[in-house]
């Protein structure tokens, strides 16, 4: 089916989150739409998928215009979406949740799973899925319940397919079975529609590019466009990709973990055992998949998990035990991962964000007391410094994009004296612009002589940054390895396979 | 990873917490509406049971003029009358009679506004402080025990003293739910709620046993008169009931503005209200942070029980002391926005509907119940917001509904013209 959306606009009160987008995505084709956070690429699908309803403009299906109030009706006339957010009910089994919202009943209501069963195994054998239609989706591997998000797009015949960021959760292993995935669906004459921002997935599978900037299609590029030209496209101007820094200068102190274990209330092993060390003047990523106990352990490193064994020594002194406070004023600098949540306080203004972890001391409290002009006197100098792009300091922080917002983060955690610095997720949720000006910092206070830890479950993110790369795997380490490793290696590892037979394997 | 406006803020606080925020962040511009929108429903009650109304629309379709003067004579009369109870009575002979009623209704306000800075404090730290009652009556109880207990201290320091001692039991009592909270868990409006009901009994156990509160001699749980030392002294002259308690509430106005505002424990406990997560991981101690709120909002509730004894009803008290002021305060810091000044208003506004009330229902006849039915719809649109605004069209608070895209592409366009 041909995918064709005609001059769409929508408003959001005063602003225009797309502006007149054409976009045609024909049969047996991946289009991709490429695009910065909040450039509107999200706002876009769900105007095709009926969740909005555009100001103006058409959507047409094999040239006839559509109309949907609701993703019931765009599923109806053949769309399918594959959300980056998986909308599966996790207790449910992979056939009931592959016949939610459609179910077919026999006779007297009861509900026909063996026609849901029939219709997983049909499917996935026709593309090779491999998907049990009994498991519980719970216990299934992200990268399944991916392809169960894909079977019941297909199982209502969808003829138009639209993945929303659907790499972000990924491995690259899985990543990569994606793009052939993808590949086999184009194939077999589906219109595929593929939203992301990172540009290696991009050049691998598509077939055509729409670069999306500010709610407009601002270029067409082909697949054989080089990273610098499609980034600056999607950024609206040049852009570095790679992060310049120097060979490091490594002190001989810093931060020494050993046997570090973190259980959960309910007696879970988080990490396991783990044991590094990050000199002054160097870079440790902590690589993985999502979720293998890399936000258990900086959490631990920062003194906020409440059951952890093993030591962490920093400069010689034991922080396992102690207090946040205390953590934060032996000079450790704390990047959260959850920004919104962890990060900041997102009622309050940037002046005070910028406040939060000294609320209780100098230099902004004296005698009980805010100082307030010592407070927005340092505001300004940081909102300058870190290019915060706002209004002014009286700004609330909620109302910051994401970039701006981790700026904030950055520019709190880095002003004061630090003897380690930790960064969870530095970039997630950036834009590309803002991703620059971060690693730049980071790699900054590195040779400032600090030793710095950023996790991190972005390999090109790993790689740019990392003087050393520790992989973890179900709260494990996997391998500490040079930033050199192939990618394809630290792949593997991310999966578990430890360094030695990864290099096997790859080669 | 997506720019759907709708993914980053998700809400993953319990509900609690969301309605609360809601709740607190209610800008005044609804609360004015949902006092304009709760008066014209009002106005609608009393037409309904004003007889007059009753008659006239017996014959509405042969004279309907007649219908419509005495629905403008009920509802006229009554929220005159309720303007002559509580703010100036023009039918007085002397300009002081014609002024007491502003008097009384800063004197009904009195309670109101420390009890609803109570309620607001912890509103601010993220608790629902439900214990108003209770507070209130163990801070009557200990102000009170000293008021007419401790004999031979004279005046400024008897009283003093006797405030302090309310002020220390609404803390302790309050301070009770929150050590619970920080250091169990245990939700503060069940504990508080109960702590209601244990101090109800407790105080009422004591004013029924000689030799605590009981007034010697008296058969009834009343407790003997508070001694001239220990009173509030009149603020504007003997004739009227207004005392010093009202400067010592806008006092505590003042102090808790400073609080929120430029002292180092409001910004925590502003933080903890509003992001309990960040301000633990920015070090911010939260549970000490939520007891301290609790302790001060107790304080402030201890107040209000202790003005009244001290200088409201100062020939002595029983068990019903607290007058629904604790539960009344939750309205008030709701309407007042969690704010000092809000507070400050909303409070003698609900005080002016206590000195109001009877002076309606005596001289037109409406059933002074109408006013608590007023109250109870203003709680109800302040609870409503988007209902107030989609009556009154006011403008949706943006930033709260769509975050992400727009703001995110506001910034990138301010972007694109300094790149």
């Amino acid at each position: 089916m041909r995918l064709e959306l005609r001059g769409i606009t929508k408003r959001f009160g005063a602003l225009v989150a797309n502006d007149h987008i054409d976009l045609v995505v024909e049969p047996g084709e991946i289009h991709c739409l490429l695009g910065e956070n909040g450039a509107g690429k999200s706002t876009l699908m769900n105007v095709l998928y009926g969740l909005y309803t555009a100001d103006e403009g058409e959507i047409l299906l094999d040239d006839a215009v559509q109309s949907f109030s609701g993703p019931g009706d765009a599923m109806a006339a053949g769309i399918g979406m594959v959300h980056q957010h998986f909308m599966l009910v996790p207790v449910f089994t992979v056939a009931e949740n592959v016949m939610l919202g459609h179910e077919q009943v026999k006779g007297g209501g009861v509900l026909d799973l063996d026609a849901a069963r029939a219709r997983v195994r049909e499917i996935s054998a026709r593309f090779g899925f491999h998907v049990d239609p009994d498991a519980v989706v719970e216990d299934l591997p992200v990268g399944v319940q991916q392809r169960v998000e894909i079977i019941k797009a297909l199982s209502r015949d969808a003829d138009v397919l639209v993945f929303d960021e659907p790499t972000a959760v990924l491995t690259p292993q899985e990543t990569d079975e994606l793009m052939g995935i993808m590949r086999q669906l184009r194939d077999d004459g589906a219109a595929i529609v593929f939203i992301t921002h990172k540009l290696r997935e991009v050049r691998e599978v598509a077939d055509k590019i729409s670069v999306v900037r500010l709610g407009k299609i601002v270029g067409e590029a082909s697949p054989t466009a080089t990273d610098a030209e499609l980034a600056s496209l999607m950024v609206g101007r040049a852009v570095s990709l790679t992060v310049h820094k120097d060979a490091p200068v490594v002190a001989e102190t810093g931060l020494t973990v050993d046997n570090l274990v973190v259980t959960s209330e309910t007696g879970a092993v988080l990490v396991d055992d783990v044991s590094f060390d990050v000199r002054g003047g160097e870079v440790l990523v902590v690589a993985g998949v999502q979720g293998n106990g890399q936000t258990e352990l900086t959490e631990a490193l920062i003194g906020l998990q409440p059951n952890v064994t093993g030591s962490i020594l920093l400069d010689g002194k034991e922080l396992a035990g102690r207090s946040v406070r205390e953590v934060l004023d032996a000079g450790v600098g704390f990047v959260p991962e959850d920004r919104t949540h962890d990060g900041l306080v997102g009622e309050f203004t940037i002046a005070e964000n910028l406040m939060l972890d000294r609320a209780d001391g100098p230099p902004f409290v004296r005698k009980g007391a805010l100082q307030l002009a010592e407070r927005d006197r340092f505001a300004r100098e940081k909102v300058a410094e870190f290019d915060v792009r706002t209004q002014g300091i009286e700004a609330a922080v909620g109302r910051l994009s994401g970039g701006n917002q981790q700026k904030v983060v950055l520019a709190r955690e880095l002003s004061r004296d630090l003897r380690l610095f930790v960064a969870a997720q530095p970039t997630r949720g950036v834009d590309v612009g803002s991703i620059e000006f971060i690693h730049k910092r980071i790699v900054a206070t590195r040779d400032a002589g600090v030793p710095v830890v950023v996790v991190s479950t972005e390999l090109d993110e790993a790689v740019a940054l990392a003087d050393r790369i520790m992989v973890m795997y179900r709260g494990r380490v996997v391998g500490i390895v040079p930033a050199t490793t192939p990618r394809d290696v630290l792949g593997l590892m991310m999966a578990g396979i430890l360094p030695q037979d990864a290099e096997g394997g790859a080669a | 990873m997506t720019a759907g406006p709708d993914t980053e803020h998700e809400p993953t606080q319990d509900r609690w917490a969301t309605a609360l925020q809601e709740i607190a962040s209610a800008r005044w511009t609804v609360a004015v509406g949902a006092v304009v929108l709760a008066v014209l429903v009002g106005s609608v009650m009393i037409a309904f049971t004003d007889e007059g109304v009753q008659e006239a629309s017996v014959y509405f379709f042969s004279r309907p003029s007649d219908t419509f003067a005495a629905l403008g004579d009920a509802i006229g009369g009554a929220y005159s009358a309720l303007f002559r109870g509580s703010v100036y009575n023009n039918r007085a002979e002397t300009f002081a009679q014609a002024i007491r009623p502003l008097t009384e209704t800063l004197n009904y306000a009195t309670p109101l506004i420390a009890a609803g800075l109570g309620v607001a404090v912890a509103f601010r730290a993220g608790l629902f402080n439900i214990g108003g009652q209770g507070q209130m009556l163990l801070a009557a109880a200990a102000a009170g025990w000293v008021g007419f207990g401790v004999k031979g201290l004279p005046f400024p320091l008897h009283l003093l003293l006797a405030l302090v001692a309310g002020i220390a039991a609404g803390a302790v009592w309050a301070g009770i739910a929150g050590l619970l909270k920080a250091r169990t868990g245990a939700h503060e409006v069940i504990v508080t709620i109960m702590l209601n009901y244990v101090g109800f009994y407790l105080v009422f156990y004591m004013l029924s046993t000689p030799g605590l509160l009981r007034a010697p001699g008296s058969a009834n749980p009343k407790t003997p008169p508070t001694a001239e030392s220990a009173q509030l002294p009149h603020l504007v002259g003997e004739r009227f009931t207004l005392h010093w308690g009202f400067v010592l509430a806008l006092l505590a106005v003042v102090g808790v503005w400073w609080l929120l505002n430029r002292s180092s424990l409001g910004f925590q406990f502003r933080a903890v209200g509003q992001n309990p997560r960040a301000a633990r991981v920015a070090g911010i101690d939260v549970p000490r942070a939520t007891t301290i709120a609790m302790l001060f909002a107790g304080g402030l509730v201890g107040l209000a029980g202790a003005s009244q004894v001290l200088g409201s009803v100062t020939n002595g008290f029983s068990s019903d002391i607290d007058a629904g002021i604790g539960f009344d305060a939750i309205t008030v810091a709701l309407l007042g926005g969690s704010g000092p000044w809000g507070v400050l208003a909303a409070g003698i506004l609900f005080g002016a509907f206590k000195a109001g009330g009877s002076t309606m229902q005596v001289s037109e006849g409406v059933p002074d119940e109408i006013v608590l039915v007023v109250q109870s719809l203003i709680v109800l649109f302040i609870a409503a917001p988007p209902l107030v605004r989609a009556i009154f069209r006011l403008p949706h608070p943006g930033t709260r509904k769509r975050p992400g895209a727009g703001d995110r592409r506001r910034a990138a366009k301010k972007k694109e013209v300094t790149a």
